[in-house]
């Protein structure tokens, strides 16, 4: 594929020299276009012939929803029923309908309706949602010939194959379409392919010359053609078809095809021919289903329910082993059961089948063990947890109007468990915005303001100075920290400054050069072409701003536009490309007059990711021509002429200067042709154009390289990749609590370092490990070489004495294909978690999905990916939370993605805050349901041993029916929705509090055991208690005693009162909304007693009146509610008490510092525990800042070996 | 609008906003060290006083108990006394004498107790009809009735083994030659004989096929008042149960002789389940069960010894 690009590339350089060279209609032939795979037949402008088969195509309606109305039923229910537990209960649901169940039916198929519709409901809401987008681009309208040449507009969906279409600028093409002719009189348009690869830069299309005169909507009148071309197919850099018009056969190739979803950019319009339509344009034939992931923690809870259904299952055994003793040996002498006269089910002499039979109730009598409606009190819950997500006013960002957005909800807790962030770069970490900096011209360097890289070192050394005062006072090391929080509020104002730099792409500021002043410089022709070059060698084009009257420009790429920009401040002003020449505007000349210059282009030779550099001929008004050429520095000076290397040294110079800034560099040379050299080589490389046959890309390769040598150095260009706002801010952030952050981008390793220092990642005194692969033919000694290097750099860290020592690995991505090789990836692993940074650079899409899958699957941690272009798509789905940067407008990365957020630095608030909430809340969530129907279910299979095991439960079935779904449903998913242990601002504060997450502290077996033992505690307290306390005699002043019925609605009292106050218990953060749900819920319980005690006996049975009459009366019935409700809870409140007072966690002091407002009272001791609780790391600027208060305190204890005694830095 | 209007639509905007930002106003109680004494503190002081008089209301309570079952065979059936309780033609009158050790206040609630029954048995517990109870012979959905459903193709009523295996021995009590007045109305729940036992449903068909169970009903007497069938009926909750049979409406003296002539009809021999006659007062927290009281009183103390604990390790290991 890489090759079809670059000879893509090269043949583009036609269009710039315009029509000196469009290949011939003749040059290939027309395809061969027969056999399977290449049936598709297109008749233009004839859509009717569509109409029928076999020639009727898929429509261009689109459909990304998973039901339709007739599949929704069958499918969502199928997807329900795919959980073992709701497998479960289809079953116990089933069984209900027959004798053997020990519940009436409806209280087994009334929840699970419930459950499962409650689920469906939410599928249908978001099939709903899919249904809406869709529609809206199904009825977004497009230009369609009508007939006689007029055109009209038609919804997409309408749009059938063989329709002629006009598409204006900044429109999408709503099909695969064949380009017709363009606004441009050859045919050419600019295509914005970002939602499809994630380029920015823009394509050329070209339409075929045969079809130029189509320019106007009256050509259309008489217009057929057929254009025979392949099937459907997901390729996008591959087109294989040929269209007859004429009577004439021309070939198609991939650069006349306009793919549906792509953004028409420059052109005032163009008229295309639809080809492929709906579902079988290329760009919906590649889309993929995201792979569905699951969070570590329902993963686990999955393990849970195994256990639990264990559980089920030995107890209905147990229960059925009693069962069948109890119906052999003594229900014979139980005469009031009439043995004699039973079914199977309880016949005294086939104890095995009454024992098999009773297994059924039995499993479906301890069915309260698994909690139904855990599933569905989860997806409750989590996609409330997506709205706040998607709510959160300061995760909005204001420039884009982009809020984030959690686009699948069953990840939220799973954000509160990373472990290592893989970041892309462009566009993530940097805006992918370059604003041109500094310049070498002749071996001066010019331009005065630093790039955000130096002014981070400045303050570095300003903190540096201070702190050597702070070393000599003795203050505490308090005043370093202050002095950090000022660092940060620094460095957020400098970006301020930076974001109202009043010109974009230029900040440039150098009084030597600007406003003219150039021109009293003493090497000032050499400026001049300097300044020439960056507004000649280009491939952008000019656009008018109306409205401020000054151009901008729509280039290539945004250094080439920084560039431009750049040029135009220096007054030479780009702004007119025809055919052949581009026009510049002079405004300071030596005759102080603007003037207006042309200069004819007599080739163009264009940057390609191989050549790294760019070349334009060009012939100015003297007739002198001129080679112009820029690219990557050790590039340019091997094509140095001997007396072109004047200013070579300092150029070397001021361009290491410049990376080590974080700046990017260009170097530029041009040469001076004589008219006979230059038409001799032309005439080569015409005919190198005109070749036919594979070579000809190399001979063209060739013959452009024999031109760009002997060439002279001018100077070099350093532009800044700006980072986006709060970058480094939020790396620190992220690395205080923990996280590891490794870069993976496409750019190349000089780039990825600038910007490793530029957010911190790298720091000087920090140990690079490079590692590269030597240039060698043959592949055993690369991987030799590069295993050598691993294992050498391991030995390294491994005998690395020092705490503080900080290594960075750095390896490009030709090394990385052999290091993610099978037999030395753990070697390679090892080493990267050993080191505080990892950046990968040069690496493909695919590597970048394969290195997340090495550290998702070798380290066994939680990954997330982040990263905005079609490139990190792969990353962003192999990683366990894909994270899509939205504020771009390409798509393609968030809609893979799980969440999305404008910019990189809301990714702290979304982990840090939202991430340790939603993990806090679902783990506590779940092991809380666990508890609860421990706590419930066991009291059941007690009971049952008092039955003789005969499956009777002495709850009613109505109050087993509300226990999981009205009772105890409401608290839960208040706790899992609202619960905070602290604040948003504290956790900000605290991002050390994320590690509860990474460490999984809240959902580990031990933790999970513990809720389960507290079940089983308070199942025994609820029953034992109340059998004992009811067990016999009166329980009221009148005498009578209690039968079933009122046993089982007290302990059904004691267990609402005791869960729900248990839950109290869990919980640190009341709203009314918790007060409502948990104290309504006991409210509900009575209320429902009143009312169900109301209705008729025949529907209430034994609870008719039971709390009127028997009862409330009963005082005995209120105690043992007290009793039992603190019996249950007491020895949870004394371990959580213990534990609070003793074995805090970090969380426990927190919220009493806030609870004594020792916050607001005792600064100190606030600032103090802030700085306890950091991770140790290694990187962001707080490392660097400790790094370099260790080394000044090193160098101060050497000097001053009194202070050692008195070390204020004692670690605290 | 008015201004208060507005006022409110603000703060009702407001109130939103603080919801989808979740900052809330809240309460975030912590368990200082100061709260968790007090509350395991008070926990223990509220819990042991209410211990202590629920104790002395159940110790107030008289009772008397006598296991009949056995002594109640005559000596020659007591090999086999199944067939002893299951032969009508011998007589199954029996005495008790029971003295009264204590004062006893009118009322004396007269229980009989069964062992080793299991009334809850989901076979027993599902066999009746509570419509046809209501209804009566109007109702036919009887099946979950099963076996006791009909005999000789008439429907009984009350089906259904819970009606069929009614208790039915008797108690007469005699002091002093007197007898003894034995209240035996009101003994069943007001509500189910006004609601759950047809005022017109008189028994049917009862007890005449060929396996008696237990006792038989008055066909004249409609069911709502039939209250030893009421009270049978509802179900105990565990194998061992008490029922009440009536109330005695004297006062008892120390040292008083009660004598009991009992029939002993109800078989309880065939699973060796044990019969008792119960004679207890009540307190207003109802019958003798020291176990409430005491649980408290150990929670109250538990708790304060938790405080205590509490106390001293937050002294020893101040934070």
């Amino acid at each position: 594929m890489a090759g079809g690009r670059i000879r893509a590339r090269i043949r583009r350089s036609h269009l710039y020299t315009f029509s000196c060279l469009r290949p011939s209609a003749t040059e290939e032939g027309p395809h061969s276009i027969e056999g399977p795979g290449y049936s598709r037949i297109v008749h233009c402008n004839q859509p009717l012939m569509h109409k029928k088969k076999p020639l009727n195509y898929r429509s261009n309606y689109i459909s990304t929803t998973k039901y339709n109305f007739l599949t929704f039923l069958p499918k969502a229910l199928y997807e329900q029923f795919h959980r073992v537990a709701n497998l479960y209960f289809l079953g116990a649901a089933i069984v209900s309908v027959t004798p053997l169940s020990p519940f009436s039916a409806v209280s087994m198929i009334a929840p699970l309706a419930f459950v499962v519709g409650l689920s469906m409901a939410k599928e249908a809401l978001e099939d709903w949602r899919r249904f809406m987008q869709d529609m809206k681009v199904n009825t977004r309208k497009v230009k369609v010939h009508k007939e006689e040449g007029i055109f009209g507009n038609k919804s997409w969906q309408k749009v059938q194959v063989g329709d002629v279409l006009k598409v204006e600028k900044d429109q999408f093409f709503p099909a695969d379409l064949l380009l017709l002719s363009s606004s441009y009189e050859d045919g050419i348009c600019y295509v914005e392919t970002m939602n499809l690869d994630g380029e920015t830069n823009l394509k050329v299309k070209r339409a075929l010359e045969v079809t130029l005169p189509l320019d106007d909507d009256e050509a259309f009148k008489n217009f057929t053609g057929t254009i025979k071309c392949e099937d459907p197919n997901p390729s996008l850099y591959t087109f294989v078809g040929n269209l007859e018009y004429e009577r004439q056969v021309y070939p198609l190739d991939p650069s006349q095809i306009l793919l549906r979803d792509s953004k028409l950019r420059n052109t005032a319009f163009v008229y295309g021919v639809v080809i492929f339509t709906g579902h079988d344009s290329k760009v919906m034939q590649n889309a993929t289903k995201s792979p569905s992931k699951r969070s570590r923690i329902e993963r686990k809870m999955d393990y849970i329910i195994y256990v639990l259904f264990s559980l089920l299952l030995v107890i209905s055994l147990m229960s059925s082993i009693g069962f069948a003793v109890k119906t052999k040996f003594y229900m014979p002498d139980w005469w009031y059961l009439q043995p004699q006269s039973t079914d199977d089910y309880y016949n005294p002499e086939k104890p095995v089948v009454s024992g098999v039979t009773h297994l059924v109730t039995a499993l479906m009598l301890y069915g309260y063990l698994i909690p139904i409606s855990l599933y569905v009190s989860i997806e409750v819950v989590k996609v409330l947890q997506a709205t706040f997500i998607n709510q959160d006013i300061q995760m909005y960002d204001e420039e884009t109007g982009n809020p984030a957005q959690a686009r699948t909800s069953n990840l939220n807790e799973e954000l509160g468990q990373v472990d290592t962030i893989l970041s892309d770069k462009t566009g993530t970490l940097t805006c992918n915005q370059m604003d041109f900096l500094r310049c070498s011209i002749a071996g001066t360097a010019y331009g005065v303001r630093s790039s955000e890289v130096e002014l981070a070192a400045a303050q570095q050394m300003a903190i540096d100075l201070e702190d050597q005062d702070v070393e000599r006072s003795t203050v505490s090391r308090q005043k370093g920290k202050q002095q950090e929080i000022e660092l940060e509020t620094v460095v957020t104002s400098k970006d301020e400054k930076n974001y109202k730099s009043p010109i974009k792409g230029f900040s440039f500021e150098d009084s030597r050069i600007m406003k003219g002043n150039w021109l009293k410089e003493p090497k000032a022709d050499i400026i001049k072409l300097f300044f020439r070059t960056l507004a000649i060698c280009h491939t952008a084009i000019p656009e008018l701003n109306e409205e401020t009257g000054s151009y901008t420009y729509e280039a290539e790429s945004p250094d080439e536009g920084a560039f431009l920009v750049a040029a135009r401040e220096f007054g030479f002003e780009f702004f007119k490309r025809t055919q052949s020449s581009v026009f510049i505007h002079e405004r300071y000349s030596s005759s102080g007059q603007p003037i207006e210059r042309e200069f004819k282009i007599l080739n163009m030779l264009e940057f390609t990711s191989k050549r790294k550099r760019m070349t334009v001929i060009v012939r100015d008004e003297d007739g002198q021509i001129l080679l112009l050429c820029k690219g990557a520095d050790s590039i340019i000076f091997d094509r140095l002429s001997k007396n072109g290397r004047m200013y070579e040294e300092d150029t070397t110079r001021h361009l290491n200067e410049y990376g080590e800034a974080g700046l990017r560099t260009l170097a530029l040379a041009y040469r001076k042709l004589e008219e006979s050299e230059y038409s001799a080589w032309n005439n080569e490389f015409q005919k190198a154009k005109t070749s036919i046959g594979a070579d000809r890309e190399t001979m063209l390769e060739k013959v452009a390289d024999m031109m760009e040598r002997e060439l002279i150095l001018i100077g070099a260009t350093a532009v800044e990749d700006k980072l986006q706002k709060g970058v480094p801010q939020c790396i620190d952030k992220l690395a205080q609590a923990g996280l590891k952050i490794w870069v993976l981008t496409g750019d190349k390793m000089e780039t990825a370092i600038n910007i490793g220092y530029a957010c911190s990642l790298l720091r000087q005194g920090m140990k690079q490990i490079c590692i590269t692969a030597i240039s060698s033919d043959a592949k055993e000694v690369v991987k030799e070489n590069i295993l050598m290097q691993i294992t050498n750099a391991s030995q390294m860290i491994k005998l690395e004495k020092d705490p503080h020592a900080a290594f960075a690995l750095i390896i490009d991505g030709k090394t990385l294909a052999y290091a993610l090789g099978d037999d030395m990836k753990q070697q390679f692993l090892g080493l990267a978690v050993d080191c505080a940074s990892v950046i990968c650079c040069r690496v493909s899409p695919k590597q970048k999905a394969l290195v997340t899958r090495l550290v998702k699957e070798g380290t066994g941690k939680t990954t997330l990916a982040i990263g905005d272009g079609a490139n990190d798509v792969g990353m962003i789905q192999e990683a366990d939370i894909g994270v899509g940067i939205s504020g771009v407008e390409g798509m393609q990365a968030v809609m893979a993605s799980d969440f999305s957020v404008a910019q990189f630095r809301f990714l702290e608030r979304l982990l840090v805050v939202h991430g340790h909430w939603c993990y806090k809340r679902i783990a506590q969530m779940v092991c809380y349901f666990f508890y609860k129907n421990i706590a419930f279910g066991l009291t059941l299979f007690y009971f049952e041993a008092f039955t003789g095991f005969s499956g009777q439960s002495v709850y009613d079935d109505w109050y087993m029916l509300l226990f999981n779904v009205v009772l105890t449903s409401l608290p839960v998913i208040s706790l899992g929705v609202f619960e905070q242990d602290v604040s948003s601002e504290v956790c900000l504060q605290f991002p050390a509090l994320y590690q509860q997450g990474p460490r999984n502290l809240f959902f580990d077996w031990y933790r999970i055991l513990g809720w389960m033992g507290n079940g089983l505690y308070s199942s025994l307290i609820i029953f034992f208690l109340n059998i004992i306390i009811f067990y016999d005699q009166a329980f009221r002043a009148g005498g009578q005693t209690a039968d079933m019925a009122a046993l089982g609605t007290t302990m059904f009292t004691c267990i609402i009162w005791a869960l729900n106050c248990q839950i109290a218990l869990t919980m640190s953060h009341f709203t009314w909304i918790q007060h409502l749900f948990i104290w309504g819920s006991i409210v509900t319980w009575y209320l429902f007693l009143l009312v169900y005690g109301m209705v008729s006996p025949t529907i209430s049975g034994n609870a008719y009146q039971i709390l009127v009459e028997a009862l409330a009366p009963a005082p005995i019935y209120w105690s043992a509610t007290l009793l039992v409700t603190v019996a249950c809870n007491l020895p949870y409140m004394a371990h959580i008490s213990f534990q609070r007072c003793f074995h805090p966690l970090d969380h426990h002091i927190i919220q009493e510092i806030k609870y004594y407002r020792k916050d607001v009272e005792d600064q100190r001791m606030w600032s103090r525990e802030r700085s306890k609780a950091r991770q140790k790391t290694k990187i962001g600027f707080t490392a660097r800042v400790d790094a370099k208060i260790r080394q000044l305190r090193g160098r101060l204890q050497r000097k001053q070996p009194s202070l050692e005694t008195h070390s204020p830095m004692s670690p605290s | 609008m008015t201004d208060t209007d507005q006022e409110r639509d603000r703060n009702k905007e407001t109130a939103f906003y603080k919801f989808t930002q979740q900052t809330l106003p809240a309460c975030k109680p912590v368990l200082t060290p100061a709260w968790v004494i007090t509350i395991f503190l008070f926990t223990g002081c509220i819990f042991i006083p209410v211990g202590l008089v629920t104790l002395r209301a159940s110790r107030s309570v008289v009772e008397i108990v006598d296991r009949y079952d056995a002594e109640c065979v005559p000596e020659p059936f007591r090999i086999d006394k199944v067939s002893y309780v299951q032969d009508d033609s011998i007589p199954k009158n029996c005495s008790r004498f029971l003295k009264v050790h204590k004062y006893m206040k009118a009322p004396i609630y007269i229980y009989y107790q069964l062992d080793n029954y299991y009334q809850n048995h989901r076979r027993y517990v599902k066999s009746r009809s509570d419509q046809q109870l209501l209804h009566g012979r109007k109702y036919h959905g009887t099946s979950s009735c099963q076996p006791v459903e009909f005999n000789n193709d008439h429907a009984i009523v009350p089906c259904g083994l819970v009606a069929w295996s009614l208790f039915n021995d008797t108690f007469k009590f005699i002091r002093e030659r007197a007898e003894l007045k034995v209240n035996r109305k009101n003994i069943a729940w007001k509500s189910d004989r006004d609601h759950k036992f047809g005022k017109k449903v008189y028994p049917y068909n009862f007890q005449n096929g060929t396996l008696i169970g237990g006792g038989k009903l008055n066909p004249r007497i409609p069911l709502s008042d039939q209250e030893d069938l009421i009270v049978w009926m509802r179900i105990s909750a565990l194998p061992s149960f008490r029922k009440l049979y009536g109330r005695i409406e004297e006062d008892l003296d120390v040292d008083d002789v009660v004598v009991v002539h009992l029939m002993n009809n109800y078989n309880t021999y065939s699973f060796s389940g044990k019969k008792k006659l119960v004679l207890s007062t009540s307190s207003w927290l109802g019958g003798k069960n020291d176990f409430l009281g005491l649980a408290y009183v150990f929670v109250g103390s538990s708790s304060l010894i938790l405080a205590l604990v509490f106390m001293l390790l937050h002294l020893r290991y101040r934070r």
